[in-house]
């Protein structure tokens, strides 16, 4: 006995008694389970002694018949009041126990075979996307007025201005940090001075455009991926579609445009910010000028050092756009799809931003620049 | 709500050259919608077979059929959103409707109304006049606006779509449908969860902007009261069988001698 509710068994009858209520539903399973563990034959779960019960607890009594049933136990659900009756038809009490369909476990080579198709179908997917695109983009040079071209100052300064501080903020860090990191080592050899070499030529080749791309994929391709995936559950693309207005032209184009504007200025920014970042270590640290600090940087730095940065943040600026707006598009199944897409969106670009990065290093490296 | 069709929305049946490369040549004779032998579904999977129905110009038709069967598929399928599997679609005399190339010779209402949320109702019902003609942005917004208060939302233009209610985003969904005059509207469930009022308040509008502006409504749904108010002619699609088990007047369907078909125009009420 437990609660208001009572159960015990006599041969072949499990006697059920007294208000089966929501509160006790874990006593009352774990007493029947255990009244009925070495049931074979038949079985009769009496319930002419419940005064009440709730839906979910004679779910679990016709969930135990049905348990019963896979053993092959015969058990009957018998004796109820008129109100207790209603229950338990209301919860198909009374039908015939179906088969369970048992799924069958999917086999290792199953499973890798699945998901060779589904890169397959997402590789496909992505091509197909480019492809898309650049046939938009071709139709937009012969058609201009059907690109959506208004949207692009907002989204720049969506992309841009907004994300001055952040620019700002890390790329001083790391100009900081890297000339403290060699500060230590320089100092050893009376090299101070080559502090400012250091941090010029590493930030204005790889890591101003890097960082610079990594908080532009976290922001802007996050929202992209985000903005684009929304409207796709929402079926605003296919209104766009059904007013005669193309989504590559109205959507991606505009993206990717306002990107290549304003990361390489982004880039520009953080290469003078990390510099002054270096600049105040220097100072600071090394007993170096003001002077002297930017005078060893200029000599250190060349045009084309500042250039290939450059051209590495326009084509960041590219692929971040484009996996954003494709992974948006692909967005499927609600809320859950477009958190999934959005996620998958900064993986792989950032993934992405350092295969490109290590890609154009040796590029460089190769025509020696 | 009034229901008469406003002077400026009549004026606004303007010839919008640049954006109206294809022009509706159904007729009389024509039917503006002709699907012969129609299988709709993705991949080896068949939601519906052998579809075939017409729409007369100006009719008010409604695909109707119980949840899931595929009612807003086959709306999609209309609209050129997906390709057949198997048949063919006419749409205005145009054939299989080819989005991405020009504007379609129809409205659409999608289910939840589908505005964009980043523009102001208003803004989502100019959308396309900005777009497909030349018309002064003085002149977009008196039609925008007029077109906002044929559907009873006056006054909801500088709202944006988060600001509404479900039944209004509809309207306006409607509305931004109607903006470029087409001769053909399609509305997904339009008056699914709005209140009896306001249901009753859309039927009457589609039944007058039938009657007034000759515009040929498809309407999914299966809210029978709508369906009696403003369907001439409906089709019904069943789940098990997967394809058309009737059609005509839906007044003479709810005695119709297939029983799934009487058990529907009549509540679900199970025969004994």
């Amino acid at each position: 006995m437990s609660g208001l509710f009572e159960i015990a068994r006599e041969g072949q009858t499990v006697k059920i008694a007294g208000d089966l209520r929501m509160h006790d539903a874990t006593a009352i399973w774990s007493g029947v389970h255990g009244q009925t563990r070495d049931a074979s034959g038949s079985v009769v779960l009496d319930l002419s002694g419940v005064h009440a019960a709730d839906g979910s607890v004679v779910a679990l009594l016709v969930e135990l018949r049905n348990e019963l049933a896979a053993r092959g136990v015969k058990a009957e659900l018998v004796g109820a009041n008129e109100s207790v009756e209603t229950i338990v038809n209301l919860y198909a009490g009374h039908d015939t126990v179906a088969k369970r369909k048992v799924r069958k476990a999917e086999s290792t080579i199953a499973q890798i075979g699945r998901s060779a198709f589904e890169v397959w179908e997402e590789a496909k997917g992505i091509l197909d996307f480019f492809g898309s695109m650049l046939l938009t983009a071709a139709a937009l040079v012969r058609f201009p007025r059907a690109g959506h071209w208004k949207e692009i100052a907002p989204l720049c300064e969506k992309t841009g201005a907004d994300a001055v501080p952040i620019v700002v903020l890390i790329n001083f860090l790391v100009g900081s940090v890297m000339a403290f990191q060699s500060a230590n080592q320089l100092k050893q050899f009376g090299a101070n001075i080559y502090v400012a070499d250091l941090v010029g030529i590493s930030l204005t080749r790889e890591l101003a455009p890097l960082m610079t791309a990594i908080i532009v994929c976290g922001r802007s391709g996050a929202a992209f991926a985000a903005e684009i995936g929304s409207m796709k559950v929402n079926e605003e693309i296919d209104a766009l579609r059904t007013l005669g207005l193309t989504p590559f032209g109205w959507l991606v184009v505009p993206r990717v445009i306002a990107l290549i504007l304003v990361v390489p200025i982004l880039t520009l920014l953080a290469d003078f910010i990390g510099i002054s970042g270096g600049l105040v270590v220097g100072i600071s640290e090394l007993d170096l000028t003001t002077q002297g600090y930017i005078i060893e940087t200029l000599k250190a730095v060349h045009g084309w050092d500042v250039l290939t940065g450059l051209i590495k943040s326009v084509v960041f600026s590219i692929t971040i756009a484009l996996i954003a707006c494709q992974q948006g598009f692909a967005a499927s199944g609600g809320a859950e799809g477009v958190g999934k897409r959005t996620t998958s969106t900064v993986v792989t670009s950032l993934f992405s931003l350092v295969l490109l990065d290590a890609a154009f290093t040796a590029i460089f490296r190769a025509f020696g620049v | 709500m009034s229901l008469h069709v406003p002077r400026a929305v009549r004026s606004s049946l303007i010839r919008l050259d640049r954006g109206m490369p294809r022009r509706v040549r159904a007729t009389r004779e024509r039917p503006m919608i002709d699907v012969k032998d129609l299988t709709i579904g993705w991949g080896d999977v068949v939601l519906q077979k052998n579809l075939t129905f017409s729409v007369a110009r100006g009719e008010v038709f409604a695909i109707l059929g119980g949840s899931g069967c595929g009612k807003s598929t086959l709306l999609r399928f209309l609209i050129g959103l997906e390709p057949p599997l198997a048949g063919s679609i006419d749409v205005a005399g145009l054939g299989l409707p080819v989005l991405d190339a020009g504007l379609p010779p129809f409205g659409v209402m999608f289910q939840a109304g589908a505005l964009f949320g980043s523009l102001t109702v208003g803004e989502n019902v100019s959308l396309p006049l900005e777009e497909w003609s030349d018309l002064p942005g003085d002149a977009v917004a008196a039609i925008a606006r007029a077109k906002l208060k044929l559907v009873g939302l006056d006054g909801a233009a500088d709202k944006f779509p988060s600001e509404l209610s479900g039944g209004m985003k509809k309207r306006a969904a409607i509305a931004r449908a109607l903006a470029l005059e087409p001769e053909l509207v399609f509305l997904d469930e339009p008056s699914a969860g709005l209140d009896p009022v306001m249901a009753s308040d859309l039927d009457e509008l589609i039944v007058t902007l039938s009657k007034t502006l000759g515009l040929t409504v498809v309407i999914v749904t299966h809210e029978l009261e709508s369906i009696f108010r403003v369907a001439d002619r409906v089709i019904m699609l069943d789940k098990e069988e997967k394809t058309i088990i009737a059609t005509g007047d839906p007044k003479a369907l709810k005695t119709s001698e297939d029983p799934r078909v009487r058990a529907f125009f009549n509540r679900g009420k199970k025969e004994s």
